[in-house]
């Protein structure tokens, strides 16, 4: 058998390849002459052979069958198997593979090599790739290693501990011993790598981290003499010495100084020297300078400092290194939160780096000038950013329209202006705005009242220019359909009316339906907007023409949307009017979180999940149209609230913790309750819940109504029927009555359930309840129960009595379920 | 810590690949190819930091070599451009005016000089005095008759 090729040979000879199957066909040679060697157990040149197998793992070809010869390798007792071996083993062996273990018991004789460089290697391996098995078998002899004098060895040492850590957390009181006169190394090596082990153990355990505590002044005086010693050539980088030490040590004083102010104050010379000192001409004395500005934001440091360092990032964001740019605003988009009045002053220099042609710094730069965004900026800041959004890569629009959004909404000086912005982001960057804006940015458009005319008429003019944008060909026809009537009337106060005919609006309407840009959802909107005009337009027989054209339309969900419209001009014309009116404004959650929309009387839109099926105008009576909605809507718990336009706060938000309450297991208040909570004590339908005979009777008789609520003289009586063909739907109405002596004014109901249920809230009569029980308020509910559980409602009930507010929380729960009827024979699905 | 160091060209061939914590094959070779294709496609002026997954990138390129280094978020990028400096002037100090294809026919030698200066994702050794004497000594060790006699060991 021929010496297998040299390593060097193989190189040259692959390099030669032509063509990737040239290669390939080589490489395949070389790996079947190695496998044979392999098998022939040749100890002269197995390392040549692994070597060369190594390449050829580097060039992305397979090589596991060499796994077990780098073990062979690693036992040998020649330096140069073992060294190839345990490059090998690193390369090709990971914790996956069970045959690692194997190398554990050669690790562990190595540990103990007389030589320090087969010690090291294996020491190396350990610490690279060692699985958590084979950590805890070895760390005793680890620990035993980092007690040595050698230093280079107990550099190594100290690493591996770090790896061991990591891998086993339970270990880390193991190498607490030897740490302790690991600061007084002189050796840089031993010194830098003992910080990184203190660092390691102080972020894992809070008890370490009190411990050294007491390393602090120590820790101060080795950077102090880093600082101030002369010249050391072997640690030297552009004039600085060592600084890889001394950013280690300032990483570590960060940890030790967080949350202490004794700790802190010794710091707070060491920083300020080395924040003041320290050359910023080379790179890495900027590195030094970051690590510091890093530490003093994040310990408790005087105000003093904290500006200093607000100021070099300052210093850093007019440097014309990029990288320097790129991490002051990083840095500053960690403080802003925390000294948003420094970070404020450098306002025009970030917004300044969003014209940069680098895309990180562009990207951070707009992050940072979103942060910085308040109430006395925004128009400036809009100005540049609205200019950033015209001009930016299509990766950032997506972001920045959001981010201009939700700016626009926290901070808009005045409607119109928001209005007005909102056209501008739509205009400009329409189409990569993302789905979940436009059915925001509808309901913002509802609750600006007085702006209706405004809008429309510039929604109507941007429509006329372009129609390739979708979100704002969306939010047009949406607001065309709901506020036609303005347009035609020429009612504008904001600026010039534009002359509109109907036929014209029409026309448009009619032209998105069948412009090949319009997509399926876009084409839905403009059907819907269309329809709605036949109650606000006199040209109904144009309407009505168009609708029963795509009664036949290929797309289903036209078709069906035309089929139904069509049914409501000929059998339910008498109800149109009433299904098509204006849309009530929605009331929003709070805005801080992402917008949920608010299920309001009569309608629900759709949830960002559901951005297909845009808002259906129905009243409860059109039920095909509610069970859609019912079943088709919202994961999330809806949250219900009665639209009474003079509660403008965000009791949505209000809602969400009731119904945190009612989770059980005392989840976050945020969300909705989950599934199958067991049932509450105390509830008030005993009667319901006990007896299963009584659904025999409630499919024929009706549940009886209950008293939800009886207090300081307001009673709320539930009474419920069935609402066919829907078995899991119950009708609840709320009988509100008041035995005192006074009205209760402006009485609102509010009604949460858990997520399996949905509920439909709808007008009240009223929302006085007469004194002495002259009158009652009544107000329907609807609850979907398709999983028929026990109904659980939060309800909150706020009202004025004798001047002043009332509000209190009740709790009503009980089976609501309904059989299916024997006599309709089938369960509808 | 680092998560891994990366050694490529421009033509997107990997020269070194160092992981520090264990990952699948799949994964590394995602990450490889999302290395090379985001480094190699920069412009040459750009900023040498990048975002990737929840990891910072850090990549300097020296004459036809792309060095990226995948790291934690606590860690301090501009620091690292410095590591990577050292690393590629202790080659340089090793093969007397380092190129690729040294790297190439030596890569062997060039994990070797990166073991005695990282490990487990740090720093291990900073100064540049004793890496260099390090290397020498174990290379003493591995010495051959084939060495003495200055053919190649492998």
């Amino acid at each position: 058998m021929p010496a297998p090729i040299r390593l060097r040979e193989l190189i040259r000879t692959i390099r030669t390849a032509r063509t990737q199957a040239e290669e390939r066909e080589m490489i395949q040679k070389e790996c079947a002459a190695i496998r044979s060697s392999f098998r022939e157990e040749d100890n002269t040149y197995r390392c040549r052979n692994v070597a060369k197998l190594l390449y050829m793992h580097m060039l992305g070809y397979p090589a596991h069958f060499g796994q077990l010869e780098c073990l062979k390798l690693i036992a040998s007792q020649k330096f140069t198997d073992k060294r190839i071996g345990y490059l090998g083993a690193m390369l090709l062996l990971d914790e996956r593979q069970d045959v690692h273990l194997l190398m554990t018991n050669c690790i562990k004789n190595d540990l103990n090599h007389s030589t320090q460089y087969v010690q090291g290697l294996a020491l190396c391996t350990l610490g690279c790739m060692g699985s958590s098995e084979m950590c805890r078998d070895l760390a005793g002899e680890v620990e035993k290693l980092l007690k040595t004098s050698n230093s280079y060895l107990r550099k190594k040492a100290a690493l591996c501990a770090v790896h061991v850590i990591r891998k086993v957390p339970e270990l880390m009181e193991m190498f607490l011993p030897a740490t302790k006169n690991l600061l007084s190394e002189k050796n840089h090596g031993v010194l830098h790598t003992s910080v990184v082990l203190l660092t390691e153990m102080c972020e894992r355990s809070p008890d370490m981290l009190s411990h050294f505590r007491k390393l602090v002044p120590q820790l101060v005086r080795i950077l102090k003499n880093l600082i101030m010693s002369g010249y050391s050539p072997e640690h030297d980088v552009s004039g600085i010495s060592d600084p890889f030490l001394q950013v280690r040590i300032l990483r570590l004083l960060r940890i030790l100084g967080r949350s202490d102010d004794d700790s802190s104050e010794a710091m707070n010379d060491i920083l300020a020297q080395v924040a003041t000192n320290t050359e910023t001409s080379k790179n890495v004395g900027n590195a030094i300078l970051y690590e510091t500005v890093l530490t003093i934001m994040d310990i408790k440091s005087e105000s003093g400092l904290r500006v200093l360092a607000i100021n070099i990032l300052g210093r850093f964001l007019l440097n014309n290194d990029k990288n320097i740019r790129y991490v002051a605003l990083t840095s500053l988009l960690k403080t802003v939160q925390t000294d948003h009045n420094a970070v404020q002053r450098h306002r025009s220099t970030i917004v300044d780096c969003l014209k940069d042609l680098d895309v990180s710094i562009k990207r951070r730069a707009m992050e940072l000038s979103f942060a910085l965004v308040n109430g006395n900026n925004i128009r400036g800041m809009m100005k540049e950013l609205l200019y950033f959004l015209d001009s930016c890569d299509p990766d950032f629009k997506a972001d920045c329209a959001s981010g201009v959004f939700l700016a626009a909404e926290k901070y808009a000086p005045s409607k119109r202006w928001h209005i007005d912005t909102i056209m501008r982001v739509l205009t400009t960057s329409g189409s990569y705005v993302r789905d979940d804006s436009v059915p925001n940015l509808i309901q913002l458009i509802t609750n600006s009242v007085e702006m209706h005319a405004y809008t429309v008429q510039r929604l109507y003019k941007a429509l006329l220019d372009d129609i390739s944008q979708q979100p704002l060909v969306q939010v047009s026809s949406w607001c065309i359909g709901e506020y036609g009537d303005l347009l035609v009337s020429g009612q504008c106060e904001e600026e010039e009316p534009i002359q509109v005919t109907e036929d014209e609006v029409l026309d448009v309407l009619e032209g998105l339906l069948v412009s090949n840009l319009s997509t399926p959802v876009t084409r839905g909107y403009s059907l819907t907007a269309i329809m709605k005009l036949s109650t606000r337009f006199s040209s109904v027989n144009r309407i009505k023409k168009v609708v029963s054209i795509y009664g036949s339309s290929i797309d289903v969900e036209l078709q069906q949307r035309a089929v139904e419209y069509n049914a409501m001009f000929k059998k339910y014309d008498h109800m149109r009017p009433a299904l098509l009116e204006r849309m009530p404004i929605m009331e929003k959650s709070s805005s801080n979180g992402p917008t949920e929309m608010v299920q309001t009387n009569g309608e629900t839109e759709p949830s960002a999940l559901e951005s297909k099926h845009p808002p259906p105008v129905t009243q409860p009576t059109n039920q095909a149209n509610d069970l859609l909605d019912l079943l088709g809507g919202n994961d999330v718990g809806p949250v219900i609230q009665t639209s009474m336009p003079t509660k403008q706060a965000s009791s949505g938000g209000e809602l969400l913790d009731l119904l945190g309450d009612l989770s059980l297991t005392g989840g976050p208040t945020s969300a909705p309750v989950s599934t199958g909570p067991p049932p509450l004590p105390g509830f008030l339908l005993d009667g319901l819940s006990s007896s299963q005979n009584l659904f025999n009777d409630i499919s024929a008789a009706g549940i009886p109504s209950m008293t939800a609520y009886n207090k300081n003289g307001l009673k709320i009586e539930f009474t419920f029927e069935r609402a066919t063909p829907n078995p899991n739907i119950a009708v609840i109405t709320i009988h509100a009555s008041n035995t005192t002596d006074a009205d209760m004014t402006e009485f609102v109901f509010q009604a949460a359930v858990p997520k399996t249920f949905q509920l439909q809230l709808l007008s009240p009569s009223s929302n006085v309840v007469p004194a002495m029980n002259q009158g009652t308020v009544t107000q329907v509910i609807r609850v979907l129960n398709p999983q028929k559980q026990q109904l659980r409602m939060r309800i909150k009930l706020t009202y004025s009595h004798k001047g002043s507010a009332v509000q209190d929380l009740a709790e009503a729960s009980g089976r609501v379920v309904w059989e299916p009827d024997p006599e309709h024979g089938v369960e509808t699905p | 810590m680092m998560h891994f160091l990366l050694l490529f060209n421009r033509q997107s061939r990997l020269r070194l690949q160092k992981w520090f914590m264990p990952v699948s094959e799949r994964f590394k070779r995602k990450v490889i190819r999302d290395m090379t294709m985001m480094v190699v496609g920069r412009p040459a002026r750009s900023c040498n930091f990048l975002q990737w997954r929840d990891l910072k990138i850090v990549y300097k390129r020296y004459a036809s070599l792309y060095f990226c280094v995948g790291m934690e978020s606590e860690d301090n990028e501009l620091l690292t451009l410095e590591v990577l400096h050292r690393y590629v002037e202790m080659l340089d100090k090793y093969f007397g005016n380092v190129c690729e294809l040294d790297l190439i026919f030596n890569f062997e030698k060039a994990y070797y000089i990166l073991d005695e200066f990282l490990m487990g994702g740090e720093v291990l050794e900073t100064s540049k005095i004793d890496i260099g004497v390090a290397i020498e000594d174990a290379d003493v060790l591995q010495e051959t008759l084939e060495e003495y006699m200055s053919k190649p060991t492998y």
